[in-house]
């Protein structure tokens, strides 16, 4: 077997065993949502107002309309996890191992990340199953039509989790990512609320949340889930990824870093 | 916990429902503030043809034939008869003032119109275009039923609080039955034997044994998050075999799903705003609701209970007919 295709082998095994024993992580990781989805929204259930927009064809509930945004949270923190655990291999040293491997550093990085989105699109299914369970479905298309989207933001938050780490040195600077990475990018989009009702608060607001790349990866989503492709979502998404990555990969430069590779 | 696959596949269902129907036919809603009937195609999901009608059109039915629909145009006090076809007015027939429902009797021959305004219901010839008889009832008579043999119609009076039980032989009143409070619609079930009226300040329905004229049994409902005031029972339909009962239930922008046979409410379905009446399509697959405040008609899928679209119509959509 080639050695790229080990390593990446390797890689999204270590991910998939470390995911697969922290089953607490899985557990919390499918909480949060539904905590969002069977709790928050049955509250705010009237709150959302009757508007129809699209991919939507009739009216619906909050509960509904939630639900690509709860899948992007579930990307958004799986991605953050993903950075949270490469700082810890920073610090235990399994990370100067990987990097010290002959293959390109943008291999390694990039069998990361794939393994993390893999992760986290199986999360974001395993929250599909139990909103069903609960009655809140989607054309049963869009449960195919959904993955690639799902795959698109799981890239791109898992580039983010790749940049972050790269600057983070230990792991106790990590609750600032949750303040000023987590929080602002789900509260500032249309993960919660549709844009239309931002706008009538505040303009500067709906700019904000017009521009953050987080509200461009839920309108992916919940656009296919409709079996709709959102065109601006989807390359301003691609966009952002590209970004994130090739700044993740200077971050990751051993000029930068210091941890170089020996042959 | 519930199945997922059955929700899933619910869901699925819905979708190819929506993509695959193919029962041709078309669904007539009147447009209260628009003076204008909309039709739709229940094949496109789409609005293919605007008429102007008189003035408020609310109450909409067809003949037997399909080839004359009947319009209640309340303000201009007259029930307009129209060609489908072209979108002509073909002739008013006398309807007595401000009519706002009607029902037309299995012989296709005579309307039976409430006149809101006059305390009256009047009983039309559509042939020779003729008031046949004028019955006294209860003040501000609204909803307004025949028996499937033509034997009995009702008018319910809004304000009296009562359904009118009226002989269609001697077109005399039999009986007078009290429910609840301002009743907006009627309809007869199961072959006649039973006869329901939705009482919309009430919030219930009243079925009746329609040989005693006796209550048999009482339906109320309970949206999650509304308001009970806001929840009121307007027109309804039964789904085929009379299994299922659609309740629209006005401001509460829900319609209800009732089991015609243990009168219990199984599921509630979000539409537009201020649902009021509604319509099956051919093989009652689909049910097309009028949404007055949101001026659309949110299209329901009858199997899986989910609504699919809802469709802009004219301002105040009120009345719907199908013709195929």
């Amino acid at each position: 077997m080639s050695p790229y295709l080990t390593s990446l082998r390797a890689i999204v095994t270590r991910e998939a065993l470390r995911f697969i024993h922290q089953r607490e992580r899985f557990v919390a990781a499918l909480v949060r949502p539904l905590i969002w989805l069977l709790v928050f929204a049955a509250g705010f259930r009237a709150a959302l107002g009757l508007s129809i927009i699209p991919p939507y064809q009739t009216y619906i509930t909050y509960e509904t309309y939630i639900v690509p945004g709860l899948c992007g949270m579930i990307l958004l923190f799986n991605g953050m996890q993903s950075s949270l655990s490469l700082v810890y291999d920073r610090e235990m040293g399994s990370m100067k191992l990987l990097l010290t491997s002959p293959l390109p550093r943008w291999w390694l990085l990039f069998c990361k990340l794939l393994g993390s989105t893999i992760i986290s699109v199986l999360q974001a299914y395993a929250f599909l199953a139990i909103a069903a369970a609960f009655d809140i479905t989607m054309p049963a298309i869009g449960y195919v039509t959904v993955l690639p989207a799902l795959v698109v933001a799981g890239v791109m938050l898992g580039a983010l989790g790749l940049l972050l780490s790269s600057f983070i040195k230990q792991l106790e600077n990590f609750a600032g990512v949750m303040n000023f990475v987590i929080f602002p990018m789900f509260f500032l989009s249309s993960a919660l609320y549709p844009l239309w009702k931002m706008a009538e608060s505040s303009e500067l607001l709906y700019t904000i949340c017009a521009f953050n790349p987080f509200t461009h990866a839920v309108e992916l989503i919940r656009f296919a889930l409709y079996a709709s492709f959102n065109g601006p979502a989807f390359l301003w998404t691609v966009l952002v990824t590209s970004m994130f990555t090739a700044a993740a990969l200077w971050g990751y430069n051993p000029a930068r870093t210091g941890i170089s590779r020996r042959g | 916990m519930l199945p997922i696959s059955k929700h899933v596949i619910a869901g699925g269902t819905a979708f190819l429902l929506c993509s695959t129907t193919t029962h041709a036919g078309e669904i007539w809603v009147t447009n209260e503030k628009d003076d204008t009937v909309s039709v739709i195609s229940t094949e496109t999901l789409e609005v293919i043809q605007t008429y102007e009608t008189g003035e408020r059109p609310r109450g909409i039915t067809f003949s037997k034939d399909f080839s004359r629909v009947y319009i209640c145009a309340s303000d201009s006090d007259a029930v307009q008869v129209m060609d489908p076809n072209t979108g002509k007015i073909l002739h008013d027939l006398p309807s007595g003032e401000d009519p706002e429902q009607f029902v037309l009797h299995p012989d296709d021959k005579h309307l039976y119109i409430a006149n809101e305004d006059d305390a009256i219901t009047t009983v039309v010839d559509v042939e020779s275009r003729k008031v046949v008889a004028q019955i006294d009832v209860g003040v501000e008579p609204e909803g307004m039923a025949v028996s499937p043999d033509g034997k009995v119609a009702i008018t319910t009076s809004e304000t009296t609080n009562m359904a009118h039980w009226i002989d269609t032989a001697t077109q005399q009143l039999f009986a007078n039955t009290l429910v609840d409070s301002r009743p907006r619609h009627a309809e007869f079930v199961k072959d006649g034997s039973e006869m329901w009226v939705s009482s919309e300040i009430g919030g219930t329905i009243t079925v009746f044994d329609t040989a005693t004229q006796t209550e048999k049994a009482k339906i109320s409902f309970e949206v999650q998050g509304v308001h009970p005031d806001r929840v009121q029972p307007v027109g309804f339909e039964f789904t085929e075999g009379d299994t299922h009962a659609f309740v629209a239930l006005g401001p509460s922008n829900h319609l209800a799903v009732v089991n015609a046979a243990t009168y219990e409410v199984e599921d509630y379905i979000l539409v537009g705003r201020r649902v009021w009446h509604m319509a099956f399509n051919a093989d009652r697959s689909q049910l097309f609701t009028t949404n007055g405040v949101s001026g659309d008609v949110t299209v329901v899928d009858v199997a899986s209970r989910k609504a699919l679209k809802s469709i802009k119509v004219g301002r105040f959509p009120w009345g719907a007919a199908f013709r195929p």
